[in-house]
């Protein structure tokens, strides 16, 4: 009898995963459905547009691609450094101990509210207007407490007798640090760069608190140029009422989650290159 | 002499990268103060807090947030009663029954879930979740909390769950053992010793998911509808806090003015409320970690 019920609750436990893994199924399977059909070349290579026939996702591909390269390559130094301070120099004192709590708080602190920072700051008082750069100045922001613990996870697995072995040929901490340290935990980094902008891509709303426009007829040409992300435009035409303009927010979404999946093949890669080195 | 002084701007330059994420916490706090102190001037702190009419957008502007912060407490109810017991239940089967195989499965199809942009989830809660449901509840609207809010619980259910299942796999083994060695079960070693000493760790988990649900934005802007309303009925159309900031987000309402400041304010409520629910969280998992350190 006591077995019975361990072998159902076990069941009971076991179904919640595969509801969850159903959800997923259905999910996928219910944006292929309705947006398989719209997604051509056309629609990969046209602008916006009022007829959702005609309208298509280049210039938000774009602007994606544009706000994402900017914001890895703020976030990318900004963050490792702040790592190497918080693991390398500054584990003892009391400061790095407040910036660590401060860190994991900022980590959970909703996008929306990063939203109204980069608008307050970036927008207004930086007066960066509705730009790229604002957006990637924002989501740089937002991604930087998850670079900064990957970062840290990273030098973390770098073994201190390679520290060891650099100081006793007489080089100094700075020295070993970018020449030792930093090579050896280099895919590692990387790897958690991928994977917070990979979750930055499909940010929404601190953008369109910022200001990006929803309805943008061309692609940015410039880090100062106003501009729309695929969020964003798969989050107006979700809000149209006619049936083709959602035909066009699946399309989209299969664009974003490519964009996604792609990036996170890379980072898996890095991880498997990096093991194998370890390995060696 | 020279190497001494780099290495010391060196230390100094990456201490000011670490200081920028206080500075970014310092910058939400005044952002957010100016604006809102902007806004207390005009409106009373109490008739903001107490007022049942959200209406900031009408010719005779009422601002009593009561019914946004009622759509964001039902929404993520409904969330948490989804994310909870499912979450829970998952970290359960993970910890004590999954062999080493599946857990090798499962955790990255989990962690697929957890990092599908929250516009998709969106998009399936208002074209696939709310007409499924219509079919069960004919009375129910096109925006509607339930269907929001039971997708956000699916969206969140993996944070329940590897946050839940690290607290269970770290309550030391011997109690396991001491409670089979008493003739218990799996389940009642699961549900009697392992959650109870789990405890802080897990209500930890809860804690920081009902923060992730009260701050989640997309999926109630696009399935849950743009209407403040006071109400408790899970079908029919309400706005949340962070719904709201997007809708004047995305109108053309001229900065500087009351109706603007509006979203500062609210984004402060809504700042206040998550920052509460972290620290919270935060002491609960120290906590727990000097109880098995």
């Amino acid at each position: 009898m006591r077995h019975r019920a361990d072998l159902v609750f076990k069941l009971v436990a076991l179904s919640t995963l595969v509801f969850a893994l159903v959800t997923l199924a259905a999910l996928v399977f219910d944006v292929v459905a309705d947006g398989a059909g719209r997604l051509d070349w056309q629609f990969l290579t046209s602008l916006a547009s009022r007829r959702p026939e005609d309208a298509g996702i280049y210039h938000a591909l774009a602007g994606s691609i544009w706000v994402i390269v900017l914001t890895g390559a703020l976030a990318m130094p900004l963050g490792v450094a702040a790592a190497v301070y918080l693991e390398e120099y500054g584990t003892r004192s009391r400061w790095a101990r407040f910036i660590e709590i401060n860190i994991a708080n900022l980590a959970a602190v909703p996008s929306i509210i990063y939203g109204l920072l980069g608008l307050g700051v970036f927008v207004r008082v930086m007066g960066m207007g509705r730009s790229v750069m604002a957006g990637a100045c924002t989501l740089a922001l937002l991604a930087l407490p998850v670079v900064i613990l990957s970062t840290r996870e990273a030098l973390r697995t770098v073994p201190s007798t390679i520290r060891e072995g650099s100081y006793a040929l007489g080089a100094t901490k700075w020295q070993t640090i970018w020449h030792q340290v930093l090579p050896m935990a280099m895919p590692g980094i990387l790897t958690g760069l991928i994977l917070s902008l990979s979750r930055a891509i499909g940010e929404t709303a601190p953008l369109i608190t910022i200001g990006a426009l929803t309805y943008i007829p061309f692609a940015p040409d410039g880090i100062w140029s106003p501009f729309t992300v695929l969020p964003i435009q798969i989050f107006n035409w979700v809000s149209r009422p006619q049936a083709a303009f959602k035909e066009n927010a699946a399309a989209g979404i299969l664009v974003l989650m490519a964009l996604l999946l792609a990036m996170n093949a890379i980072a898996v890669f890095l991880r498997d290159r990096m093991q194998r080195q370890g390995r060696s | 002499m020279r190497t001494r002084r780099i290495e010391w701007l060196i230390e100094h330059a990456l201490f000011l990268c670490a200081a920028l994420s206080v500075l970014t916490t310092a910058g939400i706090i005044i952002v957010l103060s100016v604006e809102t102190f902007e806004f207390l001037r005009e409106v009373p702190l109490l008739e903001f807090l107490t007022g049942t009419e959200w209406t900031p957008l009408f010719a005779n502007p009422r601002f009593g947030v009561m019914p946004l912060v009622a759509g964001t407490l039902l929404v993520s109810a409904i969330a948490m009663a989804v994310a909870l017991p499912m979450g829970l239940l998952s970290a359960i089967y993970l910890s004590e029954y999954a062999p080493e195989r599946v857990r090798r499965v499962v955790k990255p199809v989990l962690e697929v879930l957890a990092g599908v942009p929250t516009v998709v989830y969106g998009y399936f809660a208002l074209l696939f979740v709310t007409p499924l449901l219509q079919r069960i509840f004919p009375q129910m609207s096109g925006f509607n909390a339930l269907s929001p809010g039971i997708v956000m619980g699916i969206m969140i259910l993996p944070l329940v769950s590897s946050l839940a299942e690290d607290a269970m796999r770290a309550v030391p083994r011997g109690l396991r053992e001491g409670s089979y060695a008493l003739g218990a079960t799996q389940m009642q070693t699961a549900l009697k010793v392992v959650v109870p000493a789990a405890f802080s760790g897990i209500t930890a988990a809860f804690i920081l998911a009902v923060s992730r649900a009260v701050g989640e934005t997309m999926i109630v802007a696009i399935a849950a509808g743009q209407q403040p309303r006071l109400t408790a009925s899970p079908f029919v159309p309400l706005e949340t806090m962070t719904a709201y900031i997007v809708q004047v987000s995305l109108g053309d309402t001229p900065q500087g003015t009351l109706e603007y400041r509006t979203i500062f304010a609210v984004g402060m409520l809504l700042f206040l409320m998550t920052f509460g629910l972290n620290l919270v969280s935060t002491w609960l998992r120290e906590r727990f970690r000097e109880e098995y350190s």
